[in-house]
């Protein structure tokens, strides 16, 4: 590939959305952080983007297939890093997640995320059917259940639950039957009241707050009424940057990170959010737009495993940030403070832009 | 592998159905940002505003009560309640320790407060220790950043006089009840302060300031942040007294370490000018948080501290009703001017002697009423009450104030009782026996009186009829009562009388006459069981001494003070409660000598005239005089 047709056929529509919803979170850190003890978080932001940018266009220049012959190797590699995350990982908040670094604390499930959607583009890929029999669903069942497991042991609900939509849209592009898809559906619904007696008492906690919020103060549910007071008081025009008093004073809960689209409602509004909302919508359908275009249907899966990522990520945020659904501690992509996410978010886009480059390759 | 024979063909159908999820998706969510921000907006803008802003009381200072020359009787002084913040309970439970030892509290016991406090909303702080310490004080400021739990609320505190002075006419403060927050028709909250007690009760909406309001920004740690607007508390007005200091003190120290009360009136117009109860609570143990304990202590004392003797001791009169009788006798004209009897130390009536005071130390002889009043001759009142019959007297005890609250302005007067023929069936449905007269006639049997009423009643005998509601608010309007008019030759006869009491030899009071003052009064001493009674229990204990007692007045016509003293168990009149008059009128005349330059009368240096306003501890007093005493 030569130079200057990397440059013109690289993505700039798609860098558009990016490019946006990164600014406005970075600006709405400053906005939520600034005169406290965590000033200058933008900063460190800034850096995470200028790190993923880099490692964006890294593994845009390697072809992607490359990237799929190993999948076993990285998929291994991941339940190393989940084992040994659960050993000797660092705790914050009550859940085991991190790995420190030095650098950065690595949060090993968002990387385990990324080699999921890998491993499992390079299964679908392989199967050439149009159909998927309930020997495959089993197969994948297990080496993509196995690795949601550790990441619920850690614990970490609301990745695990990405872990499942992820590989829903999978099974849904791969033609999976109706059958066995209400099938599933009917046995996760019987096997509910037991996952409840393996919930974390913090998880009961939130699920509990979810469904009867004013029983709780301090807690989810007490989070839970802050956001959404801090969305509803916004109004259409909000109440402008700097000024929202729920984000300033300290009642939007962590309003950096998972809670930073509740800061911005508040201070720019429902314009604020409808912008911001478009612009997902705007890097969605591109996303899958370049699905469309792959060149394979490995490249393919690969992009809607992003998207499906993405997505996820975009509706459990929002939606826990308007009280439609229980606090999850899962960031929004692109806005959220957090060196994992912003990495996972552009390398999982270098993987998009290297399967639109070699969309006439080969 | 081989990605030459690479599966091309894509599930393109499936894709688009992808994009339609994801449009789905970005309208679902901005449909519920749309009624939140747009439909509800209002209502959660509230709630923001209601999360931000808290309003913090401004306690308003009650009103200080001055005595009827200006001087401060209460006051008084700032004080800081430590508050505890209890919306992060995580930060409480992890610094617990640390604001235990900070402000010098038991870690248990700070524990149990916040637990009792678990029911109320987590906004309302707590008052974790009513009074601040300087050290509290430091240790919460300099903390201020890293322990933003702690906040000082300013108060109000009283400040009374010290060791008890004036404490039951004062009466305290405390915080209010039920009944009092519904009385006030929502003016009263919870844990606001007002009058328990004495004139703090009586003139409790006039010292009650109105609290104020200050509107501050609040972080979410309820840490302040900011102020908005703010209402000043409006201080209570204060109340001037007619209670004059320098009496005062001369009453609480003549009265000393003496059970009993003590009332002086202006009988020209009802101002009482000094009023004390002995023994006195001390005020102070109320002006921040009295506990159970001391106060079940002070309740079962058996001297009774909390009692006001002045308006409720109800006790026989004794022999200063000799005065209504002498005033009856006069008036009604039942008997003759000049009516004598012949004294021979006892007298049977109805079959039973009845023994005069100077029975088995001789006898009064033919006494007519002046020496009857003078010498206190027993004798010669039981024949005056046989012939005046009960009706008669209790016309005239009652037409004279007596059985009726005197109206003064402070809780829990009592009424005292004048007995009748109709009392009598009305109560125990009996018949009045013609001897129960004869000890009515010297203030015995079922008359009880307190100190105030018997103030009151020689008052208005000695002003010629003409009474005055007894007050203690200065310039207190129209306290002049339906007179009960005496003729001026009954004033005249009955004052020459007890002008004899005290400056005629013989006199039963003659030991406490004062040089120019023409100083008149009464003696009594009031048997609280009778000689049989006596006799029937063998040991008589000093709770079951007689009561003494002196009403004085001066000058003889048209006076100017009315003292009544009572001192329970003090046995008689002339040696226990005459004294305490005598310097109480003493210092009345002594001050307005001064004031008018002109020489003492009398040696007055020990009262302290001029530092009366310092209010000197009566306890401190009592304690000093018994220290001398043990040296």
């Amino acid at each position: 590939m030569r130079q200057e047709s990397w440059i013109r056929d690289f993505d700039w529509v798609l860098m558009v959305p990016v490019v946006g919803l990164c600014a406005i979170g970075v600006i709405q850190i400053y906005s939520a952080t600034r005169g406290g003890n965590l000033d200058g978080l933008q900063w460190k932001q800034l850096e995470w983007i200028a790190i993923g940018v880099l490692g964006m266009l890294i593994l845009s220049r390697i072809d992607y297939h490359a990237v799929l012959e190993q999948a076993p190797v990285l998929y291994l590699v991941t339940l190393g890093l989940l084992l040994l995350v659960l050993a000797l990982g660092k705790a914050k908040f009550g859940a085991r997640r991190w790995l420190d670094l030095g650098f950065l604390h690595l949060q090993v499930s968002e990387l385990a995320k990324l080699i999921i959607i890998v491993t499992l583009a390079r299964y679908l890929s392989e199967l050439r059917t149009e159909r998927l029999t309930l020997a495959d669903l089993v197969k994948i069942g297990v080496f993509t259940g196995f690795p949601t497991l550790l990441i619920l042991l850690q614990p970490d609900l609301g990745t695990a639950l990405v872990m499942v939509a992820l590989v829903a849209v999978g099974l849904f592009l791969a033609g999976m039957e109706w059958k066995h898809a209400l099938a599933i559906v009917a046995l996760t619904a019987l096997l509910l009241p037991a996952a409840w007696h393996v919930l974390k008492p913090y998880q009961k906690q939130r699920l509990t707050a979810f469904f009867r919020p004013e029983e709780t103060s301090q807690t989810s549910g007490y989070q839970t009424q802050q956001s959404k007071i801090a969305v509803g008081s916004g109004g259409i025009h909000g109440r402008g940057f700097g000024q929202g008093t729920q984000n300033q004073l300290g009642f939007v809960p962590v309003r950096w990170a998972d809670f930073i689209l509740a800061g911005l409602a508040e201070e720019q509004g429902f314009i604020g959010v409808l912008v911001v909302l478009l612009l997902y919508l705007g890097l969605l359908l591109r996303l899958v737009g370049t699905a469309q275009l792959a060149g394979d249907r490995a490249g393919m899966y690969l992009v809607m495993g992003v998207a499906a990522v993405i997505g996820v990520h975009v509706l459990v945020n929002t939606a826990m940030v308007i009280g439609y659904m229980p606090v999850t501690g899962i960031p929004l992509p692109l806005m959220s403070h957090g060196g994992s996410s912003i990495l996972f978010v552009f390398l999982a886009l270098g993987l998009v832009m290297n399967v639109r480059l070699r969309r006439f390759v080969n | 592998m081989n990605w030459e024979g690479r599966d091309t063909n894509l599930p393109k159908s499936r894709l688009t159905i992808c994009s339609y999820a994801v449009v789905g998706m970005v309208c679902l969510l901005l449909f519920g940002f749309w009624k939140l921000q747009v439909l509800d907006s209002d209502y959660y803008a509230q709630l923001a505003e209601r999360n931000r802003i808290r309003s913090i009381p401004v306690i308003a200072p009650r009103g200080r009560m001055l005595d009827r020359e200006g001087r401060v009787l209460v006051d008084n002084y700032p004080s800081f309640s430590v508050l505890v913040l209890r919306e992060d309970q995580a930060l409480l439970e992890q610094h617990l320790g640390e604001i235990a030892e900070g402000l010098d509290l038991q870690p248990d016991d700070l524990q149990q407060q916040i637990d009792a406090a678990k029911g109320l909303p987590r906004f309302n702080p707590i008052v974790v220790k009513p009074e601040a310490t300087q050290a509290d004080i430091a240790f919460i400021e300099s903390h201020r950043a890293d322990l933003p739990l702690l906040e000082l609320l300013m108060v109000h505190r009283r400040k009374y006089p010290n060791g008890g002075f004036l404490a039951h006419t004062i009466g305290y403060v405390g915080e209010v009840n039920e009944k009092q927050i519904e009385a006030s028709g929502g003016k009263l909250r919870p844990g606001d302060i007002a009058g328990k007690s004495g004139l703090e009760k009586t003139y409790n909406d006039t010292l009650i300031g109105t609290d104020g309001m200050r509107r501050v920004i609040v972080n979410s740690l309820g840490k302040e942040v900011g102020r908005l607007e703010q209402k000043e508390a409006i201080s209570g007005k204060p109340i001037q007294l007619t209670i004059d200091s320098d009496l005062q003190v001369v009453a609480e120290n003549a009265l000393g370490p003496q059970q009993g009360a003590v009332v002086a009136l202006d009988p020209r117009t009802g101002d009482v000018l000094a009023m004390t109860s002995h023994p006195a609570y001390d005020p102070k143990d109320f002006a921040v948080r009295i506990s159970k304990d001391e106060w079940q202590a002070l309740n079962d004392d058996p001297t009774r501290p909390l009692l006001n003797r002045t308006i409720q001791a109800q006790l026989a009169p004794g022999s200063v009703f000799k005065v209504v009788m002498a005033t009856a006798m006069l008036e009604s004209k039942a008997v003759p001017e000049d009516f004598s009897v012949i004294c021979n130390g006892a007298e049977d009536f109805y079959g039973r002697q009845f023994k005069c005071h100077i029975f088995g130390k001789g006898s009064h002889g033919r006494v007519d009423l002046h020496d009857a009043l003078v010498k206190s001759c027993d004798i010669f009142f039981y024949n005056l009450g046989k012939r005046l019959g009960i009706d008669v007297i209790s016309h005239y005890a009652s037409e004279l104030g007596l059985g009726r609250k005197t109206g003064i302005d402070l809780p829990g007067e009592q009424e005292g009782l004048v007995p009748s023929e109709d009392w009598k069936q009305r109560v125990y449905k009996q018949k009045w026996y013609p001897g129960e007269t004869i000890s009515v006639a010297i203030g015995q049997g079922a008359t009880t009186v307190t100190p105030l009423q018997l103030a009151h009643t020689v008052a208005g005998v000695a002003m010629g009829g003409e009474f005055h509601r007894p007050h203690l608010i200065l310039g207190d309007k129209d306290t002049k009562e339906t007179g009960f008019p005496i003729s001026e030759a009954t004033t005249e006869t009955v004052s020459q009388g007890l002008f004899g009491v005290v400056n005629e030899a013989g006199g039963t009071a003659h030991s406490v006459k004062l040089d120019g003052i023409e100083f008149c009064g009464k003696t009594g001493s009031a048997q609280i069981i009778s000689n049989e009674g006596k006799a029937r229990a063998g040991h008589v204990g000093k709770e079951l001494v007689d009561n003494a007692w002196f009403v004085g007045f001066a000058p003889r016509r048209n006076p100017e003070i009315v003292v009544a003293v009572l001192v329970e168990h003090g046995v008689h009149g002339a040696t226990a409660a005459a004294p305490v008059a005598r310097d109480v009128i003493k210092a009345f005349y002594d001050k307005r000598s001064h004031e008018e330059k002109k020489q003492y009368t009398v040696e007055m240096k020990h009262y302290e005239l001029d530092n009366a306003d310092s209010t000197k501890a009566v306890a401190a007093v009592v304690d000093a005089g018994e220290a001398k005493k043990d040296k």
